[in-house]
């Protein structure tokens, strides 16, 4: 009888505080107050061709890969990627800039959430995709590997990375080194890898990124870019702590026989 | 309270009431694949509500000292099962369960067996002691009720010696690495059958979350000599002949490994990686595209460290 009063109020109660949020096809719980918090008074869409790609399975909760692919969408000037139900639901806010609208990272998971994807528009509209995925719990609250063997502190700064040049472009591959604490840990504040910038030749703008600390340890990030062979990327990255995360990668020609043909 | 469940009973309908009284039960079904050795199969697929966490193979051999089994499935529910049937089946009581990795699948139904009858080598026993506990979050999470009362139970028997002999079945014991810190495998002399635990799968992709991969493929060619004449996977169909499943797992960890080599040489990110098309060669393994997914999980970041350049000035 409760549960029937429940749903009762539930249909008759207004919905109009978000009226421009369109109704969430994966049925979110969080949907209506983040929508709001992430996307204001902007237009929002739902649109397939945002192509968020992840796993059948999470296998890691602390380590969970996505890739955002919005190269079918013509002037996308802004990628975010999120999980409704983590405790930070933001993970990455990308700013192609001359990149292409495509972004590959591995972010936490705290417990079964959406994870979604959303394309900000030149006319600041946005179009939103994503899906469900089951999880363990507690990918947000568990110490870092890294905290645990306690090496985390030698390895701040170090950057491996590879930029080949393929058919759909230039990817360029980063693996940073960084704990990425959360602060939902053993009185361990938030501590995160922040802020990314990659530039070329002649300064030209392969993207910027505000990084969270939803970000797994020693996060991984996928860009393509527009990048010749031989030239320079360089990177300028840091931390909440000012630690800095610089250098620079020379492009190569990616071999003929990669096993991964281009998506 | 009992109102309201009741309530809520009714409204769900005269159908959905039998899931309400029926309680979730195991069938074992043992399959004769030699003389006096059967094979309750597990499903080829991965841990699910569906199949009760029922998915590594349980062999049942018949000795004319008792019934020895090899593995005991991944709940105490389970572990109830197999022992009932097995003992049916054989007449005779269980005398022994070798358990052949850490994984929960194949040693959580510990818990429905007497320790001394439990044997693992002295690396699982030890591995057993710091891992063994630690799958049971997990295990409830993915099974719920199946997982009723299941706690993980420690093998009270540590096996030294290479063989043990069971009335006049002599099974020869290999310590062997590779799928895991601690694999065993068994030859069952009388019949030429080896069991071969999760070292080996069959037409069901073969899981790498604790693999060294060089290890294993060396613990393969290691069973390849053994003169065998056929193999119980870990997971899969019973091979009848000697080397074709052990052949097979060799090549999707090949397989495996060169695509991820490749694929972080080229700058692929996991989840292109984890997308890499599956050979048409693989086409009849269950689970491959889920255990490729699990596999970068498991290897990628290790193999970035290993091929990707520094780039930082630090």
């Amino acid at each position: 009888m409760r549960r029937l009063l429940l749903a009762g109020m539930l249909l008759l109660a207004p919905v109009a505080a978000q009226a421009k949020l369109p109704a969430d096809p994966l049925a979110s719980p969080m949907w209506q107050r983040l929508g709001g918090t992430l996307f204001g008074d902007d237009t929002v869409r739902f649109d397939d061709r945002v192509k968020v790609v992840f796993p059948g399975i999470a296998e890691d909760q602390h380590s969970f890969p996505v890739s955002v692919d919005a190269r079918g969408i013509k002037g996308v000037r802004r990628i975010i990627l999120f999980a409704d139900l983590n405790p930070i639901p933001l993970a990455v806010d990308f700013t192609p800039e001359g990149a292409q609208p495509f972004l590959a990272t591995r972010i936490k998971l705290d417990q079964r959430t959406p994870v979604r994807a959303a394309v900000q528009l030149e006319d600041g509209s946005w179009l939103v995709s994503g899906g469900w995925i089951d999880a363990a719990g507690g990918g947000c609250s568990a110490p870092p590997a890294s905290r645990v063997k306690g090496d985390w502190a030698e390895h701040l700064g170090e950057v491996r990375g590879v930029a080949l040049r393929g058919g759909d472009g230039t990817h360029v591959r980063l693996a940073f080194r960084h704990p990425m604490d959360t602060g939902f840990v053993a009185n361990i504040p938030t501590y995160n890898l922040q802020d990314v910038a990659l530039t070329g030749a002649g300064g030209k703008h392969y993207g910027t990124m505000r990084i969270e600390a939803s970000v797994a340890e020693d996060p991984s990030i996928t860009v393509i870019t527009d990048a010749a062979v031989g030239e320079d990327i360089v990177l300028r990255g840091s931390d909440t702590n000012g630690i800095r995360y610089d250098g620079s990668i020379a492009v190569r020609a990616a071999p003929a026989d990669a096993a991964v043909a281009a998506r | 309270m009992i109102g309201r469940r009741a309530v809520l009973a009714g409204l769900a309908g005269a159908a959905a009431a039998p899931a309400f009284a029926q309680p979730l039960a195991y069938r074992i079904m043992p399959e004769p694949v030699a003389a006096g050795l059967w094979v309750v199969r597990g499903a080829d697929a991965p841990i699910a509500m569906a199949n009760g966490g029922a998915i590594a193979n349980i062999t049942i051999l018949a000795t004319d000292a008792g019934t020895v089994l090899i593995d005991c499935g991944p709940s105490l529910r389970y572990g109830k099962a197999l022992k009932a049937a097995a003992e049916t089946l054989t007449g005779k009581p269980v005398v022994r369960v070798y358990l052949t990795h850490l994984h929960p699948d194949h040693v959580y139904g510990a818990a429905a067996f007497a320790p001394a009858v439990l044997a693992a080598t002295p690396q699982l026993a030890t591995l057993l002691k710091s891992e063994g506990p630690g799958f049971s979050d997990g295990m409830y999470r993915l099974l719920g009720d199946w997982m009723r009362g299941t706690e993980f139970t420690a093998p009270g028997t540590i096996l030294s010696a290479d063989s043990e002999t069971f009335g006049t079945r002599r099974l020869r014991l290999l310590p062997l690495t590779g799928h895991s810190p601690a694999d065993l495998a068994i030859l069952d002399e009388a019949t030429g059958t080896l069991i071969a635990g999760d070292l080996v799968f069959h037409d069901r992709a073969p899981s790498t979350p604790h693999a060294d991969l060089a290890k294993w493929r060396a613990a393969l060619t290691t069973l390849k000599a053994l003169g065998h004449t056929r193999v119980v996977p870990g997971h899969g169909p019973i091979d009848p002949t000697p080397n074709a499943a052990i052949d097979q797992t060799r090549d999707w960890l090949d397989w495996v490994e060169t695509t991820l080599r490749a694929a972080v040489a080229a700058g692929e990110d996991n989840v292109a990686a984890g997308n890499t098309p599956i050979p048409p060669r693989f086409g009849a393994m269950q689970a491959a595209r889920y255990e490729l997914q699990r596999s970068v999980s498991h290897l990628y970041p290790a193999l970035e460290a290993e091929l990707l350049p520094r780039i930082d000035t630090r």
